[in-house]
Formats: structure tokens, C-alpha cells, sequence
């Protein structure tokens, strides 16, 4: 029954999927200065007040395209959280154009402006902000008592949600009960439960253990495969932004210093700062077949490959380290085949050393 | 150069009364009405029966043997000493002014913890109110009310509002920025904000803002009982006018009795919370045992 309710929102955003071309969010010129205390004082001398003020974010620009995981990357401080708040407008923008799908953010009224947070924005937080006073139901449910839905349908879709992040057994458990990966389950049903389409991720899983970390970053694909969300997500761990990142834009002192696919930073950093992060990066366990098989795939068509070869065959999210024992056990070339099973291209042996190895593309083309 | 600040305070309050002297008369009339009728009721109303209200209130706010025991021991022991009028006059003056404290402390915490400006505003005047030495008050609050039961009323909410306006405020105001922003990020409007996630969450804060008014009401008694309030602070003051160690004594352990039974009891209604989560727990657990574990989803 709810099942179906949910199900079908999938498929309506797979429609509107296609009209991929049309950026969703399109950020301009976005700049956040932060005035420092007692700033009454200094409108009088109003040339002092840039001067006094601290730049969290400067002149950002950037697009994300529905149902894409757009990952904003960098350390702390340098202003990557202060970007998802103005795209909810937790923070006010100093200057600079937001506009979701066609809206403009930055001019919305109180009024408008709630309602855009509650139907088209969601917003999960790095220490969960489940309210601990309410079970987690009443934690998923929400969003939708803020619009009034009614208490039956909203707490149906809240449980609904609860079970597709795998609590569906303990809808009445309060926060404290659970560990930290849990809680950020329940955030994500939060998230999830009010159907909106963007989803701001602030550092989701950075609280959590490694293991639990990775279970996460595994349960986020997963859903994504079914709802296709359009998602900003921040994190300052290079490893998990190339596993869930369509793009990623690295940040430094409130600049964008570059903006691209996982391929694009590992080929060409940017600057010596990027490469230095890249250089850390477990090639093996960001890379995956599919990225590999469309590289190859430009240069020389391999034509598809037809179950006859024999050849394995492996899905296109599969990551290169897992490739290894399959050629270990003697195979030459392994098939990927995208979500519907259509074949991509092949990867041979060659190709995952030569991604392996740092600028391993490049000398391989 | 001496600030005469003494005398334009009195010559303020001397205008206030002769300008405002039919305002005070009405409030002084309405709060008399009000602490006679409750005083009425407690004092009129057998013994026994209050007995068992009492403890009957301490079982269920506190959940402890031990303690609704003590009150019935300790009121039967007022009885036997034969203050139980003076007692229950002083329960009706201190439950009539924490109920007025209350009403004025808790929306004036509630306004300070949302609003800067108030909060700088109020912060000064708490902390005068406070550190005032409590006679002070009674002077003037003599010359507008009269003597009798009403100064003392006035007395002690100008002394007992503080802590439930500083409580309240701290308790919204220590709320973790991240649930307010993800209350924000969900579309609330402020006031759903403040009654869904803010009261709430500053609930254990507010009621020990509760706990403290009592107590200070109740330590205003004595205080109370020179200006004519009656009721225990009466039977003290009479006692050491009288240098009547016994009757001093009795009243002292009186009020002492009084003292420990209201702040035990609201102290146990701050874990209320705890124990109504506790019962939800158990609720759950009965919930999930019923259901078939394997339903969930990994």
C-alpha cells in the first residue's frame, strides 16, 4: 500500500530524469561574509566593514543536475557546510544567485520560503538533530506534521520510510537508544519521508565508524538507485566523495579550486593542494568498472558483449578492487552491464593497472 | 555631594500610592479573595483527607515508598502539634504566589530566551530583584497592600520570579543549534518550533526553574509572618517576640516539613519525563515482540 506510494515517486522522477540537460540548482557568484561582532559600529565607517568581515565562501559557482549526487569536498573551514545552509537558507546569502529549478532562492517570502524547506528541501546533519524527546516515528513524521498532513497518513509514511533504512522493527524506539548509525538512519528516513526532491547532506557520515560509515555510504547508493534524489553532499574524506560523487567540487578557504567528475580529479588535480589529496585516495576502492569500460570505450569500441563470450560479467557501480580475484582466477576480460542490465563495454587486466597507477590514464591513451 | 537616591525612591512610591492607591486596593482585595478561598478549602477539609491527597501526590509524581511514608508521618506529626491551620494557610499563600510567579517568570523566560534584547534588558532587573535583601521589599509592599497576608504575597513573587525566568531562558537557550536548524530545515514555523521542540526539550530546566520558586516562596514565610501574613511565619515571629523556645521550634520544624515534602515532590516531577519514556520503552518492547522479527529489513 505505501509501498506503492513511495514506489511511485521513483518512477515520476525517472521521467523527469530525462530532462536531465536543464540544471536543477544552479548556484552564481555566491559569496558569504560573516560580519564580525558589534557590527552596529561599523556601518559608520562602512569601507571597514569587508575589511572586519571573514569570508566563509567566495565567489562559488556551480550547477547539479536532477538525481545527481553532487559532492562538495574540503576541510573544515573552508566554507563547504556554509553553501548547503544558503541553499536552504539556514544562513542568508551576502551575495550571489540560488535558483531551484528555476526559482530563485535568495528573494523567497516567509511564507514561500517555508514551504519551499518543506516540500522541496531536506536537510540530513552530521550529529543526526533527532529530537530526543520524540520516538523515532514522531522523528520521521515531522516534516509532515509541519504540513499538516494528518496523523495516520503521515505516520504511515513515516514507518514506511523507517523500513526502507532497515528499522522497520523499531518504529517506537526513542533516539537514545540507538547507535550512531541508526540515528543517522532515521535521518535519512526523515529526509526521505517528505517525498522532497533535494536532499543537503552535511557531513552525514563523518561521525560515524569506519564499517558503519561504509554500510551507510552502500545504504545511500541503494536508495539512490530507487528515488533519485538530487543530493549535495559535503564531507571532507576524498575516499567517499569519489564512491558517491556524479561530481565533485573541492573547496579551499571559501574558493571552488576545481569541479568535476572522480576521473577529472584523479587525472588532472587541479592545483598541488588537490593533488595532495588525490595522492591519499585508494584508487581501487573509488574506481569502478563502469567508469573504466566508458573511458575505453571512447577510444576503441569494443562492440557488446554477448553472454557467449563466457566472459564474467559485473555491474557498472562495482569498484576496481573487487575486480582483482576475478582476474586472479585466470578471466582476460570482464563484461559491465549498467542497472538494466544493457552492456557497457569490457575491462581487461590492463585497463584496471593502468587506472590503478597514478596518472594511469593518461600515459595508457 | 550625597544622591539623596532614599528619598526620590520614597517620594516615587509615595506618588505611585497616591496616584495608583485604588489599583493596589483592587489587587490587594483580589489576592485576599484568592488565598482566603484556599485557605478555606485546605483548612476546611478534614485533616485526614489532605493527608492523603498529599501523599497520594507524592506516590504518583515520585514513585518512591519512602517518600510518601515521611509525608504522612510528617503531616500527622503538624497535626499532633497542633499547627495544622498555620500550615495549611502557609501551603495556600506560598501555592497562591508560586502560581503567580510562575505565570509572570516562565512567558518572561520564555520572550528573553527568544528575543537579545530582552534577555539584556531582563538580566539586570533579576539580578536586582535577587540580590535585594528581601526587607526591603516588604516597606513599600506594606504601603500599597496594607498589612496582612498580601505584602508578604508581593513580597515573595518579586523574590521568586527569578529563578523561573533565568531557568526557562537557559533551558531554551542551551538547546543544540542543530535541532533548531533541523526544525528550521523542515519548514516549522517558530511557534510550532518553540511549542514541539523547544518547551519540551526545555521541560527538566523549566521545572527545576519550578523548584527553586517554591523554595524560595516557602523560605519567605518567616519573612512574611512580620509584616502579618500569619499562618507559620506567624507562629515563629510570636515565638521569638515571646522568647518561647518550644512554640519557635514547632513552627521552625513545621515549615521544615513543609519544605522538604514540595521539593521532593517537584523535584521527582522533573524525571516525570523519564518515567513516562521508560513506560514508552516497555510499550515498544511489547510492540516488537509482538510483530514478526524477521519483518525487518537489513
Amino acid at each position: 500500500m505505501n509501498t506503492v506510494e513511495l514506489g511511485t515517486q521513483a518512477t515520476d522522477r525517472a521521467v523527469n530524469a530525462n530532462d536531465a540537460d536543464v540544471p536543477f540548482i544552479r548556484v552564481r557568484n555566491l559569496t558569504k561574509v560573516f560580519l564580525a561582532r558589534k557590527s552596529k559600529r561599523m556601518r559608520l565607517f562602512p569601507g571597514r566593514q569587508a575589511a572586519k568581515g571573514f569570508t566563509a565562501v567566495n565567489d562559488v559557482s556551480f550547477e547539479v543536475q536532477r538525481g545527481q549526487i553532487f559532492v562538495i569536498m574540503g576541510l573544515s573551514g573552508s566554507g563547504k557546510s556554509t553553501i548547503i545552509r544558503m541553499v536552504n537558507r539556514l544562513i542568508d546569502a551576502s551575495d550571489g544567485a540560488i535558483s531551484v529549478g528555476g526559482k530563485d532562492v535568495c528573494s523567497l517570502g516567509p511564507t514561500e520560503l517555508r514551504a519551499y524547506r518543506n516540500q522541496t528541501i531536506n536537510m540530513v546533519f552530521q550529529h543526526f538533530g533527532l529530537f530526543p524527546h520524540k520516538s523515532l516515528i514522531d522523528n520521521v513524521a515531522f516534516g509532515l506534521k509541519v504540513r499538516g498532513v494528518d496523523k495516520g497518513i503521515r505516520e504511515a509514511k513515516a514507518a514506511e520510510a523507517l523500513r526502507l533504512v532497515g528499522l522497520g522493527d523499531r518504529i517506537h524506539a526513542m533516539p537514545d537508544q540507538l547507535s550512531g548509525g541508526m540515528k543517522q538512519r532515521v535521518g535519512l528516513a526523515r529526509a526521505l519521508a517528505t517525498d522532497a526532491e533535494i536532499l543537503l547532506m552535511d557531513e552525514p557520515f563523518s561521525a560515524l565508524d569506519p564499517l558503519i560509515r561504509k554500510e551507510m555510504q552502500e545504504l545511500l547508493i541503494k536508495l539512490q538507485r530507487n528515488f533519485k534524489k538530487t543530493i549535495i553532499f559535503v564531507t571532507h574524506d576524498l575516499n567517499e566523495a569519489m564512491y558517491l560523487g556524479d561530481r565533485i567540487m573541492v573547496m579551499k578557504q571559501g574558493k571552488d579550486i576545481q569541479n568535476g567528475t572522480a576521473l577529472d580529479l584523479l587525472e588532472a588535480p587541479a592545483d598541488p593542494y588537490i593533488e595532495e589529496f588525490v595522492a591519499e585516495v585508494d584508487r581501487s576502492r573509488v574506481l569502478t568498472a563502469g567508469l573504466i569500460a566508458r573511458h575505453r570505450h571512447v577510444g576503441q569500441p569494443d562492440g557488446p558483449v554477448r553472454p557467449s563470450d563466457g566472459a564474467e560479467r559485473v555491474s557498472e557501480g562495482t569498484v576496481l578492487h573487487e575486480l582483482l580475484p576475478v582476474f586472479a582466477a585466470g578471466a582476460e576480460r570482464i563484461g559491465v552491464v549498467d542497472q538494466q542490465g544493457e552492456s557497457i563495454g569490457i575491462v581487461t587486466a590492463e585497463d584496471v593497472f593502468a587506472a590503478l597507477s597514478p596518472k594511469g590514464f593518461s600515459n595508457a591513451s | 555631594m550625597r544622591l539623596n537616591i532614599g528619598d526620590w525612591f520614597a517620594s516615587m512610591i509615595n506618588w505611585m500610592l497616591a496616584n495608583f492607591g485604588g489599583f493596589f486596593d483592587a489587587v490587594s482585595w483580589l489576592v485576599n479573595l484568592l488565598v482566603g478561598e484556599v485557605a478555606n478549602v485546605l483548612i476546611g477539609l478534614h485533616p485526614f483527607l489532605v493527608i492523603a491527597v498529599l501523599a497520594a501526590a507524592a506516590a504518583a509524581l515520585t514513585r518512591s515508598l519512602g517518600l510518601t511514608v515521611f509525608s504522612v508521618l510528617a503531616f500527622l506529626l503538624i497535626v499532633s502539634m497542633g499547627l495544622w491551620p498555620e500550615a495549611m494557610s502557609t501551603l495556600a499563600v506560598v501555592l497562591v504566589s508560586v502560581v503567580f510567579s510562575l505565570a509572570i517568570g516562565i512567558p518572561m523566560g520564555i520572550w528573553a530566551a527568544l528575543n537579545n534584547t530582552v534577555s539584556k534588558i531582563v538580566r539586570p532587573v533579576l539580578d536586582l530583584m535577587q540580590a535585594m535583601p528581601v526587607f526591603v521589599y516588604l516597606i513599600p509592599a506594606v504601603f500599597f497592600f496594607g498589612v496582612g497576608m498580601v505584602p508578604g504575597i508581593a513580597a515573595t513573587i518579586v523574590f521568586a520570579i527569578p529563578p523561573a525566568v533565568r531557568l526557562t531562558e537557559l533551558g531554551i537557550r542551551k538547546l543544540d543549534l542543530e535541532l533548531l536548524e533541523a526544525a528550521t530545515a523542515f519548514g516549522a514555523k517558530r511557534s510550532l518550533i518553540l511549542k514541539d521542540v523547544q518547551l519540551p526539550l526545555a521541560f527538566p530546566s523549566i521545572m527545576a526553574g519550578v523548584n527553586q520558586v517554591i523554595m524560595l516562596a516557602l523560605s519567605m514565610v518567616v519573612v512574611a509572618g512580620l509584616v502579618g501574613a500569619g499562618g507559620l511565619g506567624g507562629v515563629v515571629v510570636q515565638g521569638v517576640a515571646q522568647l518561647d523556645t518550644a512554640r519557635g521550634f514547632e513552627g521552625g520544624v513545621a515549615v521544615v516539613i513543609l519544605a522538604v515534602y514540595l521539593d521532593r515532590v517537584t523535584s521527582g516531577a522533573q524525571s516525570l519525563g523519564d518515567v513516562l519514556r521508560r513506560r514508552r520503552t516497555r510499550k515498544e518492547q511489547r510492540a516488537a515482540a509482538a510483530s514478526d522479527p524477521a519483518a525487518a529489513v537489513s
